[in-house]
């Protein structure tokens, strides 16, 4: 078990997070088209696969903290999105860089970075949890995380914990009527269909815990 | 340059944007207005990045503000998203109706209004949705009340075409020229929207009413434009 998480774990959850994203592609459109737009899919692959082109860009300085990583996420999808899901995701991502600035992350680090990204959200969206959007997996997986950090758990831990919330909480979304975004002006007919901006949350927070996994797995100080 | 106020209007299409900077211009020419529409490979959607090249050469072309409007929720958080990374004071977001906010905006603009001035006529633009006459009631009820030396005058409509957006666009301008309160038909006449809202044909009838310093040249100078047929025919 990794106690604390480094720029290859973030590197590694960012590419992880593209191959998530596009083996999940036709599903979010499908939960989009229920209830939104129809775009979710779409838009959350385009930012992703150009996160991994700016990742991959020789050009592109090397990152050196967790946040640096987390910041050309952010950038990158804010600049390539085009729905919701962009200044949505860009701001989650820049407010965990800011306070992820250091090489690694520990489980207060972790419960920090995911509690920085709900504010984030909350500040852009103006939602809350019942609204049926993102902030229905993302709000739990910040508590969930400052508990095991509290509790003196690991990094790894604290994102297991995270992604499971989350998970419970997209879940939570389906019965719910839409407060916000494109869904609201369904009404009832939202219900029954689960918010397509909480299930590619729920999507990301789990692969970030199987990567730090992963990388625990591998013997301690394993290179990266 | 009088209109130094400038305005940038997001919309999820490139057409919609830019179809929405045409009426908003031909009521304000000397506004600087920019489109930023749609995503930059054509797609229904909003860029970031085309907000923020939009609102930065406004700003280097000599704005002392910027004034954003947008469409739909996602639009909205590109553009805040914008004005949040750009952190300059001279950029401000309005939440107003796109096409009715973009027009009342951009008539602010024109005649000199600041960011806050032209974000609050943009607001005010929901107003045209609802009853018109209750649109001026309140002010006209206001002016009313506050002053005793009021001017009335009362002139017919003679385009053909009504009081539509370019004539309504020039007598909100006369009227908030001057320094007088002027209302029409019980409503602001500085407001074009509400103007519009009255929904005037040829041959109407124009009540005038105007109070403040100005409140006698301010009908005189609407009332000639009025009998010019504002230039039409």
């Amino acid at each position: 078990m990794a106690d604390v998480l480094d720029v290859a774990w973030a590197t590694e959850w960012v590419r992880r997070s593209a191959a998530v994203v596009g083996e999940h592609r036709m599903e979010l459109i499908d939960l989009d088209r229920a209830i939104g737009d129809g775009d979710h899919g779409e838009n959350l692959d385009r930012g992703f696969k150009a996160v991994l082109v700016k990742l991959d860009n020789p050009d592109t300085p090397k990152p050196e903290s967790v946040g640096d990583v987390l910041k050309l996420v952010a950038t990158t999808l804010m600049s390539t999105v085009g729905g919701a899901a962009g200044p949505l995701y860009g701001t989650a991502y820049l407010r965990a860089a800011k306070v992820a600035d250091g090489p690694t992350v520990d489980a207060a680090g972790i419960a920090a970075l995911l509690d920085a990204a709900v504010g984030g959200i909350v500040a852009r969206g103006k939602a809350e949890v019942g609204d049926k959007t993102m902030v229905d997996a993302w709000t739990p997986a910040a508590a969930a995380a400052l508990e095991v950090a509290d509790g003196g758990g690991t990094a790894t831990q604290a994102l297991r914990a995270a992604a499971t919330a989350a998970r419970t909480g997209a879940e939570s979304t389906d019965p719910l009527v839409a407060r916000k975004g494109r869904a609201s002006y369904l009404g009832e007919r939202a219900v029954g269909h689960r918010d397509p901006g909480a299930e590619s949350s729920a999507l990301l927070l789990a692969v970030a815990a199987d990567v730090a996994e992963a990388a625990g797995a591998g013997a301690a100080g394993a290179a990266g | 340059m009088s209109a130094a106020t400038a305005l940038v209007l997001v919309s999820h299409s490139a057409q919609l944007a830019a179809g929405a900077v045409e009426v908003a211009q031909q009521m304000a020419p000397d506004v600087a207005i920019r489109a930023a529409g749609g995503t930059e490979d054509g797609r229904i959607g909003t860029s970031y990045d085309l907000v923020e090249q939009a609102v930065t050469a406004l700003l280097d072309g000599g704005a002392t503000a910027v004034a954003i409007l947008t469409d739909l929720g996602s639009a909205a958080l590109t553009a805040e998203s914008v004005v949040d990374v750009l952190d300059d004071d001279r950029v401000v977001m309005v939440d107003a109706p796109f096409v009715e906010g973009a027009v009342a905006a951009a008539v602010a603009a024109q005649s000199g209004g600041d960011a806050a001035a032209v974000g609050a006529a943009a607001r005010t633009a929901i107003d045209s949705f609802g009853d018109s006459a209750t649109v001026g009631a309140g002010s006209a009820g206001d002016v009313a009340a506050a002053a005793t030396d009021a001017v009335e005058r009362s002139v017919v409509l003679r385009n053909r075409l009504g009081l539509h957006a370019r004539p309504a666009a020039t007598l909100a301008r006369k009227a908030a020229d001057f320094d007088a309160e002027v209302t029409l038909n019980g409503v602001d006449a500085a407001s074009v929207l509400a103007l519009m809202g009255l929904g005037l044909t040829g041959g109407a009838e124009l009540h005038l009413r105007a109070t403040g310093p100005q409140a006698a040249q301010a009908l005189e100078a609407i009332v000639a434009d009025v009998e010019a047929g504002f230039g039409e025919e």
